[in-house]
């Protein structure tokens, strides 16, 4: 991915000089009388792929959009790239890069065409114009189809695109708002490495996802996102041994036999999951003999995850 | 983007009316990318609309009434319609652009999301509809001189003065695909607002056949204004008169603009 590197490797300090890439502080975004972002403390420092890691609903995408002042938010105050926000929203914007949930590609004009408007509108220098757009061409493996119309080209060539139409201009910061959600695993699998190449480069990412996977695979750094705001940060290892422990146990059996494990585990202090057929006791290297014994040696062990924070922290199943 | 804002205004909303020129230059681009896809079909109509209207009109009424007040029928028709060639050729992009690409495309959500505003949006879609307008508004002129009409150095002003009009048309249109609740509400602007206003401007009779009331009423259609200077244009022009009439389109477009970017910031940014 030699391409997704040169592409990416146009990062430098951040203009404050060394501050975070994106500092959100207090940030509340209501919609009538839901508050869609609720009190939001979140830093990005430059360099890293932080993967904001929450269920539907959370405010992931509404935090994206506040970022780019396409929200603007009720209270508190935001900076991106040194930048306060809304105010110097486009100065911002003009270094950032924005990969959107939604797909809203321009269905009438080719994969060129929509890059080629594109580095114009991030206003890419005449004389950079041309090379800009054939490395995003290169890079999302869409030059042999670039003169086909978007609404030609599959749902993974289409995704491709829009990941490179918010990388044309070399941006310093990518917002990527959960960017394989709806792709199957191959696709899924080809998005990550052109992710992974980005980070490599340098480039400071923000990554929205609901795919614990994604988050494991990609992120340098997860805050877990519910209800409009983090409730934990910190690398993947960092998060599972706070709030999962090293090893976990999963015990099945009939619902009578899962509920008592359930209850077993609760007394000594021990969080658990569901997970449809089996219970899962987490913190499994911290169950004292007396309990083991009482659960029985049924238990099967295997390593914490982050998926058993995720489940432990939001109260969501995942899908 | 220069001066450096104090810091409690941070948080405050971004600076409203600063037009940088890379920025609409970016919305130009876009639409040349559509355009080159697109103006074959475009121009044919806007070409063979009024050569058609004029063959009809010219031929309908033309023989039975050959003359209006000073004006050869055909020329009185050839002129009005630069008039509704410049509001077809503006209100109808301005509305149905506008709310595709809001609305089913979310073009213009992929767009703020570079450093274009609201108001830049707006201003470069409208001067790009107003550009081409004022292409396609000359179209009636030239079908008219192959029916005899005199060529006159005034014709030149034609396409600012379509330009000036298609501006408060092409926002008044994009205000309007802010307000709808469907894309098939359009229907009763259409029905509603922009017949009228094409039917009372004085473009294929003149508004002193109508009873008093809606002469004075068609004061206030900024067609009648943008008529009254083509005419004035290629037959002589008027000048006290012309300037209160070009005054009046450029105070249109100048409140349409107000109102369109009002409603598009209202209805894109969250
Ligand atoms: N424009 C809007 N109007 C009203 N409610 C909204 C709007 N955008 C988001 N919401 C609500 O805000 C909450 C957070 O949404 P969102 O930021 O999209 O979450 P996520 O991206 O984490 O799934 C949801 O309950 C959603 O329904
Ligand atoms: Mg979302």
């Amino acid at each position: 991915m030699t391409t997704a590197r040169s592409l990416a490797g146009a990062s430098s300090s951040p203009s404050g000089g060394g501050g975070p890439a994106i500092a959100l502080r207090g940030v509340v975004k209501r919609f009538g009388g839901l508050a869609a972002v609720d009190g939001l403390d979140l830093e990005v420092p430059a360099g890293i792929c932080l993967g904001l890691l929450g269920p539907n609903g959370a405010g992931k995408s509404t935090t994206m959009r506040m970022l780019t002042a396409q929200a603007l938010a009720d209270e508190g105050t935001i900076e991106v790239l040194g930048h306060p926000i809304p105010r110097e929203s486009k100065r911002a914007r003009a270094q950032m890069g924005v990969v959107p949930q939604q797909d809203n590609l321009d269905e009438e004009l080719t994969a060129r065409e929509n890059l080629e408007v594109f580095a114009r509108l991030y206003r890419v220098p005449r004389a950079g114009r041309r090379a800009a757009v054939d490395a995003a061409l290169a890079l999302a493996h869409l030059t042999g189809r670039q003169h086909t119309r978007v609404d030609d080209l599959s749902g993974g060539m289409r995704r491709r695109l829009l990941i490179a139409r918010g990388l044309v201009h070399r941006p310093r910061l990518v917002l990527l708002d959960e960017p394989t959600v709806g792709l199957d695993p191959q696709l899924r699998a080809e998005l990550w490495g052109l992710i992974d190449a980005l980070r490599a480069g340098g480039t400071t990412v923000l990554m929205s996802t609901h795919y614990i996977e994604e988050a494991e695979r990609l992120a340098d750094e997860c805050a877990l996102m519910s209800h409009g705001r983090v409730t934990a940060r910190g690398t993947p290892a960092d998060l599972i041994a706070r709030h999962a422990g090293s090893s976990v146990v999963e015990h099945y059996g009939p619902p009578e036999r899962l509920a008592e494990v359930e209850s077993l585990a609760r007394a000594a202090g021990l969080p658990t999951r569901r997970t449809g057929p089996s219970v899962s006791v987490l913190r499994a290297e911290s169950i004292p003999d007396s309990l083991a014994d009482a659960l029985g040696p049924d238990g099967v062990r295997r390593a914490a995850n982050l998926e058993d924070v995720f489940v432990v922290l939001t109260g969501e199943q995942v899908d | 983007m220069t001066a450096v804002e104090p810091a409690e205004a941070a948080s405050g909303p971004p600076p409203r009316h600063r037009i940088e020129l890379a920025a609409l230059q970016g919305t130009w681009r876009h639409e040349l990318a559509l355009f080159r896809r697109y103006w074959r079909s475009q121009s044919f109509a806007s070409m063979f609309e009024p050569t058609f209207m004029m063959l009809a009109f010219g031929y309908g009424f033309g023989s039975l009434m050959a003359v209006i007040g000073d004006y050869r029928y055909l020329d009185f028709v050839g002129t009005g319609m630069v008039g509704t060639a410049a509001l077809f050729t503006s209100v109808f992009p301005g509305m149905f652009n506008a709310y595709i690409r809001r609305v089913f495309q979310h073009t213009y959500d992929a767009m703020l999301a570079t450093p274009l505003d609201v108001h830049e949006l707006v201003t470069g879609e409208v001067t790009w509809i107003a550009a081409k307008s004022s292409v396609y508004g000359c179209a009636p002129l030239i079908v008219a001189m192959a029916f005899g009409l005199d060529p006159s150095a005034g014709m030149l002003l034609v396409p600012l003065i379509v330009f000036v009009t298609a501006l408060g048309f092409g926002l008044l249109g994009m205000w309007t695909s802010t307000i709808v609740p469907s894309i098939n509400s359009f229907d009763y602007v259409i029905t509603g607002v922009v017949t009228p206003l094409f039917l009372v401007a004085g473009t294929f009779f003149p508004i002193s056949a109508l009873p008093g009331w809606v002469h004075v009423a068609a004061q206030f259609n900024p067609l009648l204004h943008c008529v009254e200077l083509v005419r004035h244009a290629v037959f002589g022009v008027r000048p006290l008169a012309d300037a209160g009439h070009f005054g009046v389109l450029l105070l249109f477009a100048a409140l349409m603009w107000v109102l369109a970017v009002r409603g598009m910031r209202r209805r894109l940014i969250g």
